[in-house]
């Protein structure tokens, strides 16, 4: 009873360890829901966003991004553009072109991938089409990724340094702070394989696809200088 | 393995409390400052969002040549005169032409060149 009021160092680590714990969560929690509804998201103007000038009179004829992007689907997280790309895609609340030079061959690939060497984490469900919804073959064969299970050494610290998945994903596409989206496949409860899952196309078919793809990234387009 | 898990998700938290406060550009943004403040005209801001609205990723990074890397693509006006890169459709047909310097040339003068993040999210780290 003699030490009452004396201050005990583990408690006191114990406190100051609490303390930390507040300023962190205060910083972040904000982005978590509490209580219910969220208000809609906001998006900075073009002359408030630290990059404009906003002195430049051009400015007024610029769309506002808030303008564009307050049409679209949410985003559940409310990451990147606050934008559910795909599903604006999907659902056609966008309706972007898909090439401008008419000889182009638009390809689409419905193809998973399940990823399960991620060690704690749940596996990953790559899928083909939603990324070549967008993307041509040759964005990422063979350049980035060979197409071939088990052939690329992707880990998190590459992406984050911005090499494989991580050129887009933390960059323009949904940020590394989404671990879920890609991360989606519970090992316990999966019951299928891992790698390719084939369905309606076969290997061969996909290979013929990639070979299509690469022919055509061979011409000469009329943009392309250096590449 | 768990210790890499706890430094790594450190790593994201820290990059994006000390991201926030600078960063406030509408995600991926990105600066292109190569030639503009020497030339003496503002930096060129290209927004993604803006752009992925109306054509879909393979147009630019595969059909026009612009690699997926801020920083790796060289572009200068003859080029986007010539009808290339930007000028692709930058030629007063399917979007305004050249000329309208300061529709693209929009960025404060003295910005770094590069991709930013959001005023949400922090944004990308070392992109």
């Amino acid at each position: 009873m003699g030490d009452r009021g004396e201050a005990n160092p583990g408690s006191m680590a114990y406190v100051l360890c609490l303390v930390l714990i507040l300023i962190i969560g205060s910083l972040v929690i904000p982005q978590v829901s509490l209580a219910g509804e969220r208000p809609p998201p906001t998006w900075k103007k073009l002359a408030e966003d630290g990059l404009h000038d906003p002195d430049n009179l051009g400015l007024e004829e610029l769309q506002e991004p808030g303008d564009a992007l307050s049409t679209l689907p949410v985003d559940k997280n409310r990451a990147g553009n606050q934008v559910d790309w795909v599903m604006a895609l999907q659902q056609e609340y966008i309706q972007p072109r898909t090439n401008i030079f008419p000889e182009t061959k638009v390809q689409l690939l419905d193809l998973d991938i399940i990823m399960g060497n991620t060690g704690e984490m749940h596996m990953v469900r790559f899928p083909h089409l939603a990324h070549t919804e967008w993307l041509d073959c040759v964005n990422c064969h063979d350049e980035f990724f060979k197409p071939e299970v088990d052939a690329n050494p992707v880990n998190m610290f590459a992406i984050l340094v911005g090499e494989f998945c991580g050129r887009c994903h933390g960059a323009v596409s949904f940020p590394l702070t989404e671990c879920g989206r890609c991360h989606s496949v519970q090992r316990a409860t999966y019951k299928g394989t891992l790698g390719a899952q084939y369905l309606d196309t076969t290997k061969e078919e996909i290979l013929k696809m990639l070979e299509k793809s690469r022919e055509q990234s061979a011409l000469e387009p009329i943009g392309a200088v250096d590449y | 393995m768990r210790k890499l898990y706890w430094i790594f998700l450190f790593v994201i938290m820290m990059n994006g409390l000390l991201m926030a406060p600078f960063t406030q550009a509408e995600y991926a943004d990105v600066v292109f400052n190569r030639y503009a403040d020497e030339s003496g005209i503002r930096p060129v801001i290209f927004p993604h969002w803006f752009h992925r609205i109306r054509f879909r990723c393979k147009v630019c990074h595969s059909e026009l040549g612009f690699k997926m890397r801020a920083g790796s693509n060289n572009i200068s006006m003859d080029d986007i005169v010539d009808g290339k890169y930007c000028g692709m459709c930058h030629n007063g047909v399917i979007a305004w032409s050249a000329e309208r310097c300061d529709l693209c040339h929009s960025g404060k003068p003295g910005l770094k060149s590069g991709i930013r993040g959001s005023h949400e999210t922090g944004g990308p780290g070392r992109w």
